[in-house]
């Protein structure tokens, strides 16, 4: 980005800042709230983490400030460390969040940041959704005006409805209570609601900034009319006047003792791991499609966490839902979470007062609202629609997060993944033998532009780390076909990751294609569904469940008028009259499209090579075409690999006079040399030079054409379909021409 | 046969180590067949005691061979398998020493078995290792070497072309593999990725260049009607080309002989140990004597 650039979106960029503080004031008062330390935490860690970050990091339109994922972590660590004492218990806090800082910011040195990639899609959900509950569990009392209990979220999730009747009976004689409860009923409704008012200057203004204001609004109301506030004081969020006593500094007497430790590293993995999260969701948010780096921006958001934690603040993450506000904004670089943090500092000089009159029934309804969209039970649904063991994977590590923490949580739930991928394949040795070996080849294709990536035994969460280093090396803006065909189980991360790749790469202009997936068995009619290849049943898979490639192809052949049928065909024995087949097996046939066009046929087959099964099933995309007229039969392939029969059957290499190119490239054989020779004209060699072909073979009153030596993308099929009717109609050119010769 | 080639024979000694097992008939033709082809002489030894009636039965399949004469001289001896093999391919001269590998239960994987394993490593000559020897000659049409640069990298191209001309096979790919150690630039984002595009490419050209070299120098009869290219792979080294035979079905795949086998190198198991494991098809592994 340019300087004249900057200065011109700046304006751009400050608004964005505005509006993301907004909703970053209520949420980082309330994160502290609910954390057990004093409300101006929360602000104070966004202040830094949005001036830190803005100047040290490597992501782009991300906002940085205090994060969900620690605020059990945080009250336990407040109750604890203290014995008893809240306030000692706080800067002890204080201490092991400084240390944490130190931490992350040594993940990012280490480059680390690929930790965050190790842990499956479904067991991240269950603990984010643990996360929602816990927050939504411990706020729900205190948005009702009563007293937050302690305890187990589990229980306390059972015991929600207990917490309903509490205030209804405790309400009417409780002014305070009904007060800060109705306050906290009417904000929860505010944001649950708020798409659904429809008026556009409403819009303007994000949802929390409406409870604030309706927080505040009635603070005036009661003061205008004379009556004294119900709501009791100290239920009221208590800003300090003076920036000094907003200041804390943190207290390292426990710095020999395995407990303050064990809090530091808690919020070291679990922050980078909330913010690795949202970085990676961010850059798919990002208009401009740029690619952040990670471990700058862990190393900036170790440095931001260890200076809040000496002020007093919360540990600082990369937020999702701020980020994607700020995106919604349309800032395009740092200089809006600069910004974002400015502003902050500004409300919490100028109008401290003014936010004093907002009671914490308010902040506690906002709490609820986002612990409900963290657990929302949509995405229970979700998970049930990749597949059944999903849906146990999500509501087991959340169980094990609510009773234990989110480590043991996360583990655990790792390690549930794991063992539902042993008994989907029943071969847990797969997994245990090739765990440490590389599994991933890349390499361009040769004479054209695309790179194509083999991925063997199997693509778990495990591994995938070496699919993407791949992906990522080769860069988003090329033609990239990966072949799952040597890949016995695909998992659900993995097919996750690679949708996100091809969203990727379509953005910057290049394309992802999977192929080799057709005869993989899944376990749900999902594109993220678990791939697996190891058990039986593989055949019957094709007709009932279709991989992304058959989907293109069914959507590609409906655009074009062609037929399509994915099931298994019966076997056409005149492909045996190729020299190409003569001495391959076929095996099956899938993925039949019809041209009516050239009336093309273009199949996926798969052979084996050798007698006896020496190899395994070689699969090729093939085309053939039936000719309503002989011409004479030939061999056409570009590397001589049919060379060798057609020396046994007497047929030697071929040249066409005046085409020195054409002989050099590609070899060319027959039975009539003569025939052959004025069946290629300039026009049909001028047609083969210019595309890429492995082989074009006539049987006589047959075609068949391959592409290329493996299965195609449905792109190549495409390209490969326009041959096919480029090649017939020189044909047909050619035959009028000599036909006209011969009467001539 | 043909003469001007074979006069470049590397291998004019093969011996081969059988045993009395299901697949001993498929084995002895498939390297009867194979002294056939390289023009040479095949000592055939047995791991075991000398009876009038194993000599008989051994005697009789080469015999149903099409080239018995190929075979000159059988050896018994007892004694552990291993230090036998070793040291009779010392005192009997040989240049190829010929070994079968096993078969997975999944029946299209296969290994090598633990004394073949260790024999790879300690013999002072090239070994072969055969995937699938059949009665029926199956045709080998596709070569792969490996292009990693080594002092004893062109008398490794020498055994390899002259192996593929021999079996008469049509393509013979060089592979580079470009490890990403050498390419020095960590893709963290898209400033570092055009580096790393740039640097690659660099290597892929010069490592083309390399390898033209040495080809050029190699007799041309060895190169004859042999369509050479060369495709340059990322991946780790070692590994990645043995998955490449198996992605390009090749027939036969020919390395370098590992240098540092220290205890220490493998247990981290790097290079040709991973290709041991799961033979994508033959494997030829060149030592210079």
């Amino acid at each position: 980005m340019t300087r004249n650039q900057f200065i011109s979106s700046l304006p751009k960029n400050l608004f964005a800042g505005f509006v993301v503080s907004l909703i970053a004031l209520p949420l980082g008062l309330s994160l502290a709230v609910a954390s057990g330390m004093p409300a101006t935490a929360g602000i104070v860690s966004a202040v830094v983490g949005g001036v830190v970050v803005a100047l040290l990091g490597g992501s782009y339109v991300t906002i940085s400030g205090p994060g969900y994922s620690l605020v059990v972590v945080l009250l336990t660590a407040v109750t604890t460390l203290g014995g008893g004492d809240l306030f000692l218990g706080y800067t002890h806090t204080l201490a092991a969040i400084t240390l944490a800082g130190v931490l992350i910011s040594l993940l990012g040195v280490l480059r680390m940041g690929k930790l965050a990639e190790f842990f499956p899609a479904s067991a991240i959900e269950g603990m984010l959704a643990a996360i929602g509950l816990s927050l939504l569990v411990k706020q729900f009392p205190i948005m009702l005006g009563l007293e937050a209990g302690d305890g187990n979220p589990l229980i306390k999730l059972l015991k929600l409805p207990l917490v309903v009747t509490e205030f209804v009976q405790s309400a009417p004689e409780s002014a305070s209570t009904l007060a800060a409860g109705l306050l906290g009923v009417v904000s929860l409704v505010i944001l649950l609601f708020n798409s659904s008012i429809r008026n556009r200057y409403y819009q303007q203004i994000p949802s929390p900034m409406w409870v604030i204001l309706l927080a505040v609004g009635y603070s005036y109301y009661c003061q205008l009319r004379g009556i004294e506030n119900p709501i009791r004081p100290e239920l009221f969020i208590q800003l300090p006047d003076s920036v000094e006593s907003m200041i804390y500094h943190p207290n390292f007497d426990l710095i020999n003792s395995w407990g303050l430790w064990s809090v530091a590293i808690t919020i070291a993995v679990i922050g980078s791991v909330e913010s690795l999260l949202s970085i990676k969701a961010v850059d798919n948010l990002d208009p401009q499609r740029r690619r952040s780096n990670a471990n700058k921006d862990l190393r900036a958001l170790g440095v931001a966490t260890a200076i809040s934690g000496f002020l007093g603040g919360l540990n600082v993450v990369t937020v999702i839902s701020r980020s994607s506000v700020n995106v919604t904004q349309q800032a395009n670089n740092r200089s809006s979470n600069f910004f974002h943090g400015m502003f902050l500092l500004l409300f919490i000089l100028f109008f401290s007062k003014l936010l004093n009159r907002v009671p914490l029934s308010a902040l506690a309804a906002i709490l609820v609202y986002t612990g409900y969209k963290l657990a929302h039970p949509l995405k229970l649904v979700a998970a049930v629609k990749v597949g059944k063991e999903q849906l146990l994977i999500l509501i087991a590590t959340s169980l094990i997060t609510l009773s234990t923490n989110i480590i043991t949580g996360i583990f655990l739930g790792t390690l549930i993944t794991l063992l539902s991928h042993f008994v989907i394949t029943r071969r847990p040795l797969l997994f245990l033998l090739h765990l440490f070996q590389p599994n991933v080849l890349a390499f361009k294709e040769k004479d054209t532009d695309s790179f194509y990536v083999s991925v063997k035994y199997f693509c778990s969460f495990l591994n995938l780390f070496k699919l993407k280093s791949k992906l990522d090396a080769i860069g988003a803006t090329k033609t990239v076909v990966i072949d799952f065909s040597l890949c016995e189980f695909v998992d659900h991360s993995a097919m996750q990751t690679v949708e996100n790749y091809i969203a990727s790469f379509e953005k910057k202009g290049g394309t992802v294609s999977t192929i080799g997936l057709d005869l993989h068995g899944a376990s749900s009619s999902h594109p993220f569904a678990v791939r697996n290849l190891t058990t039986e049943n593989t055949l019957g898979s094709i007709e009932k469940l279709f991989s992304r490639r058959q989907e293109n192809l069914s959507k590609m052949s409906k655009e074009y008028g062609w037929e399509y049928c994915a099931k298994n065909q019966p076997i056409d024995p005149s492909l045996y009259r190729f020299l190409f087949f003569e001495t391959k097996p076929i095996v099956h046939i899938y993925n039949t499209l019809v041209d009516p066009i050239s009336n093309g046929v273009v199949q996926d087959i798969v052979f084996n090579e050798g007698e006896f099964i020496a190899r395994e099933s070689a699969r090729v995309t093939a085309l053939t075409i039936k000719l309503e007229s002989n011409i004479p039969s030939f061999v056409l392939d570009k590397e001589g690999l049919l060379d060798r029969l057609n020396a046994i059957a007497g047929f030697g290499d071929l040249t066409v006079e005046g085409h020195n190119y054409f002989n050099r490239k590609f070899h060319l054989s027959g039975s009539q040399p003569d025939k052959i020779r004025s069946l290629f004209s300039k026009e049909l060699i001028f047609l083969i030079e210019s595309s890429p072909i492995y082989l074009i073979e006539s049987s006589g009153n047959e075609l068949l054409i391959l592409k290329k030596d493996r299965l195609l993308s449905p792109t190549e099929v495409k390209a490969l379909v326009y041959f096919g009717r480029e090649l017939i109609e020189t044909l047909a050119c050619n035959s009028i021409s000599s036909n006209r010769e011969i009467s001539n | 046969m043909n003469q001007s080639l074979h006069q470049h024979n590397p291998f004019k000694r093969m011996l081969f180590g059988f045993a009395f097992s299901p697949s001993l008939e498929s084995n002895l033709h498939e390297v009867v067949r194979l002294a056939e082809f390289f023009d040479s002489e095949l000592i055939l030894l047995h791991v075991g005691e000398k009876t009038e009636e194993k000599q008989k039965k051994v005697s009789s399949i080469v015999d149903a061979t099409a080239s018995s004469s190929r075979v000159c001289e059988y050896h018994w001896i007892t004694g552990d398998p291993h230090t036998t093999l070793l040291d009779s391919t010392e005192s009997l001269s040989i240049d190829l020493l010929v070994l079968g590998a096993v078969q997975h239960e999944s029946l299209f994987r296969f290994y090598v078995g633990s004394v073949a394993r260790k024999l790879t490593r300690s013999v002072k000559c090239s070994v072969l290792l055969l995937i699938k020897p059949a009665v029926e000659r199956v045709a080998c049409k596709n070569v792969v070497i490996s292009g990693f640069k080594t002092s004893t990298l062109p008398n490794t191209l020498f055994q390899a072309f002259y192996s593929a001309q021999c079996l008469g096979a049509n393509k013979a790919t060089i592979v580079e593999e470009i490890a990403n150690k050498s390419v020095k630039v960590i893709v963290d984002d898209d400033r570092s990725l055009i580096r790393s595009l740039r640097k690659k490419r660099v290597l892929e050209a010069e490592e083309n260049r390399r390898v033209a070299e040495l080809i050029d120098q190699l007799p041309a009869v060895l190169t004859d009607s042999i369509s050479v290219q060369k495709q340059a792979i990322f991946g780790k080294r070692g590994y990645s080309i043995g998955h490449y035979a198996e992605v390009t079905r090749a027939d036969l795949l020919v390395m370098d002989a590992p240098v540092k086998t220290s205890l220490l190198s493998r247990i981290i198991t790097r290079d040709i140990e991973f290709i041991l494991s799961d033979l994508p098809s033959d494997l030829l592994i060149c030592r210079a004597k």
